[in-house]
């Protein structure tokens, strides 16, 4: 019976792909890109209402549209794509069958109905809380059941993929150690887990006091256990886009991690750290002691930053390294003039890995530190970094394997590659507009989730400094960029998938997306005989030294507030 | 590979590369930095928040906040009459949140210290003091309290930025600094 499993074997990578996990690799692709177009308008629409001089929409249908971005891409467009994500860690990457199909499909199943279901209840106007949905506000019962069918059904999945390990395990489907990309997902699904019980812990009691069978719900309470969900969801992305910048490199330029050790390393301590991140939320929050605090926004000691510093090394030093071996050699930053800059998933990735580094991490660590968080909670500083984590890091970063996926799961050939090649420069341009025009914005004290900066209607008058107003006209023309870069992928995928010529089983040698034999190493020596990277220490160096500077200049500017105790 | 598995069975074995230890080194060093900033910040730097915070009844918030407004109002401003309060220096001062506003409107005096009760009465609210930009979230059944020391003297607008409801964006209050 396990023989009769239907797999192909992919001419460009060798990698086995079985007929039911191509087929949910596709569905839960598809419908995250659906999302991600529907969430994206969403986001648009949000831009162009806070350009003071468009002002586009309603207060009413503002609000509605906002709680509905926020819904659709942070949470439905990511986690549909983690999934088809996990499904080839574990399926195609470990060469075996993915565990229990249908309920795979059931998974999958949940997920849309609960998706849909939360759009509907946004769509009919009667949820605008914003995605957080604080209490004591309240919504219709069906918003909370949406997420929570949603979160249901993400678990499933998870459970599809821990079961796929446990067959390639027993079947011997490879030999040693899981792949780093599979391990990384595995860290990502572990997170998942505890993510999506945080979810459920907090929604479900929501969901009765909403239909009046629970009395009340402690406010501060529920945004600790309802960010244990929604900052560690965060960091499902981070492991699942870490997995991706060292499955691009490796598939685009043969590069090997430095050190298998460190890597993992690294992800581990995403495991033990990352949900204490909650306390980002809860930094200016009455009734929570200072120790508190201090102690988990910084992840105890700051070991999750750790291991994403690492991952910030170890990638430019993994693609160095392959160029280098490859010949790319000459003087400090020759192997990063020649690398593939045309080639979208790479430049995807590389650009997804600088603005993540630097405008979502740096700022992040500054945003999440106690005191300076009085200074920037709740001002459009937040949402500014976020866009740098999740749009120019996360988004970017699935955007760049879909280039891959469509050729190699899909079989076709990208169609307009010209298009392609200059879209990921184009939304990573929008998007670091985005993000530095929002924390402008948000330094010079404009509010996050605000429909009117100029308080025409307010019964008192104030004046926001006319250079904020500067900030969020350059915010929505940023948008706009941004949106031109993600119709632009949009058409080339959508139309790719639709009108794509099949590709053929010798493309990998006409037309390659990867390196022959789907990226087969170029190194074979373990880390102490990879070459010196000279290119990689200067990158990180700098990287580090506006670390510095900026963390300072933060204090600098809290310490002219006045003094509070 | 990152895409098969590591060619050496033993790669827990492998030893790192220098630029591998010395860039561990530095971020774990820079981390417990930054974790001893935000504790020296609270030994010697000004601007802390206190752990200070009481479970209270919205109403009975209510009802002191009224009571403090009575007992220092100066005069009334905007189309809705605010009070407008002068508390004596060093004394605990209220404000409250509510659909969709931050009441009553405090004159504070510069270079003097306040005890200042923060609390909502039905949804959480965020207080935002602009252009110095002091930002806390407010909680309905928690009364926060913050010694603050304004420094500078003008008119500060109290920005809510939480949101609360379709009337969020006219929520708006104003304290007052004035030189002695």
């Amino acid at each position: 019976m396990i023989a009769k499993e239907k797999f192909r074997v992919c001419p460009d990578t060798g990698f086995k792909v079985f007929d039911t996990t191509e087929k949910l690799i596709k569905i839960n692709a598809v419908v995250a890109v659906v999302f991600l177009a529907v969430g994206g308008l969403f986001g648009l629409l949000v831009a162009l209402t806070r350009w003071p001089a468009v002002h586009l929409l309603p207060a009413d249908l503002f609000y509605l549209v906002l709680t509905a971005h926020g819904a659709d891409v942070l949470l439905f467009w990511i986690v549909f794509f983690e999934v088809a994500v996990l499904y080839f860690a574990g399926s195609v990457l470990l060469n075996v069958r993915l565990a229990a199909p249908r309920w795979a499909w059931a998974a999958f199943i949940l997920m849309l109905v609960g998706a849909v279901m939360a759009n509907v209840a946004v769509l009919q106007g009667e949820s605008s809380v914003m995605f957080t949905s604080y209490v004591p506000m309240r919504v219709a019962p069906h918003f909370y059941l949406g997420l929570i069918l949603f979160a249901v059904g993400a678990l499933v999945a998870m459970f599809v993929f821990f079961g796929t390990l446990v067959i390639a395990k027993e079947e011997k489907t490879y030999e040693g150690s899981v792949p780093l990309v599979t391990f990384g997902a595995i860290v990502a699904a572990i997170i998942a887990v505890y993510t999506i019980a945080s979810g459920a812990i907090i929604l479900i009691p929501t969901l009765l006091w909403s239909l009046d069978l629970v009395a009340d719900i402690d406010s501060v309470m529920y945004k600790l256990v309802w960010w244990g969900m929604g900052h560690s969801s965060q960091q499902i992305n981070m492991a699942t886009q870490v997995s991706i910048w060292y499955c691009i490199a490796a598939m685009v330029l043969g590069a090997k991690p430095l050190s298998e050790k460190v890597s993992r390393g690294a992800f581990l301590l995403y495991i033990v750290f990352l949900q204490l991140a909650s306390a980002h939320h809860l930094l200016v929050e009455p009734g929570i002691s200072s120790e508190w605090k201090v102690f988990n926004t910084s992840y105890a000691l700051y070991l999750a930053v750790l291991g994403s510093m690492i991952h910030g090394m170890s990638i430019p030093g993994a693609v160095e390294c392959a160029q280098r071996r490859r010949g790319f050699n000459e003087g400090m930053f020759g192997w990063l003039r020649k690398a593939p800059w045309g080639n979208p998933a790479f430049s995807g990735m590389a650009l997804s890995v600088v603005l993540f580094g630097i405008l979502g991490g740096i700022t992040g660590v500054v945003l999440g530190a106690e005191q300076l968080n009085i200074i920037m909670h709740n001002t459009l500083y937040v949402p500014g970094h976020f866009h740098g984590t999740v749009v120019a890091g996360t988004t970017l970063a699935f955007m760049a394997i879909t280039y891959l996926v469509v050729p190699l799961i899909f079989r076709r050939e990208i169609i307009w590659p010209k298009v392609a090649q200059w879209q990921p420069y184009l939304f990573g341009l929008g998007v670091t507009g985005i993000s530095l025009f929002m924390m402008g914005a948000g330094t010079l004290g404009v509010s996050r989730r605000h429909w009117d900066m100029a308080f025409t209607d307010a019964p008192l008058n104030f004046d926001v400094p006319p250079a904020a107003f500067l900030m969020m006209g350059l915010n929505g023309i940023s948008a706009v960029i941004a949106s031109i870069g993600g119709i632009m992928f949009i058409l080339v995928i959508v139309g790719t998938i639709l009108f794509g010529k099949k590709r053929g089983e010798d493309a990998c040698r006409t037309n390659p997306v990867i390196l022959p034999g789907g990226g087969a190493t170029v190194m074979a020596a373990g880390s102490e005989g990879t070459l010196k990277l000279p290119g990689t220490i200067a990158l990180v160096s700098v990287f580090f030294a506006a670390f510095v500077l900026y963390y300072f200049v933060n204090w600098k500017y809290l310490s002219e507030v006045w003094p509070l105790s | 590979m990152a895409l098969t598995p590591p060619e050496n069975p033993h790669w827990w074995r492998e030893p790192l590369h220098r630029m591998e230890i010395g860039w561990i080194t530095i971020a774990f060093l820079w981390g417990l930095f930054m974790f001893g900033v935000m504790v020296y910040w609270h030994i010697n730097g000004e601007q802390n928040l206190s752990n200070e915070a009481y479970r209270v009844n919205p109403d009975v918030y209510g009802e002191k906040v009224e009571a403090f407004a009575e007992k220092y109002t100066v005069r009334t401003e905007g189309k809705t009459e605010i009070p407008v309060v002068k508390p004596p220096p060093g004394s605990d001062i209220y404000m409250l949140g509510r659909l969709w506003e931050w009441w009553p409107i405090l004159e504070l005096q510069k270079d003097q210290t306040y005890r200042l009760h923060l609390s909502s009465m039905d949804w959480q609210h965020g207080f935002s003091l602009q252009p110095t930009n002091i930002n806390l979230q407010v909680h309905p059944k928690y009364e926060m309290v913050v010694t603050l020391k304004p420094t500078k003297s003008g008119e500060f607008g109290v920005v809510c930025n939480e949101f609360c409801g379709i009337g969020h964006h006219t929520m708006l209050g104003k304290i007052y600094v004035v030189d002695k």
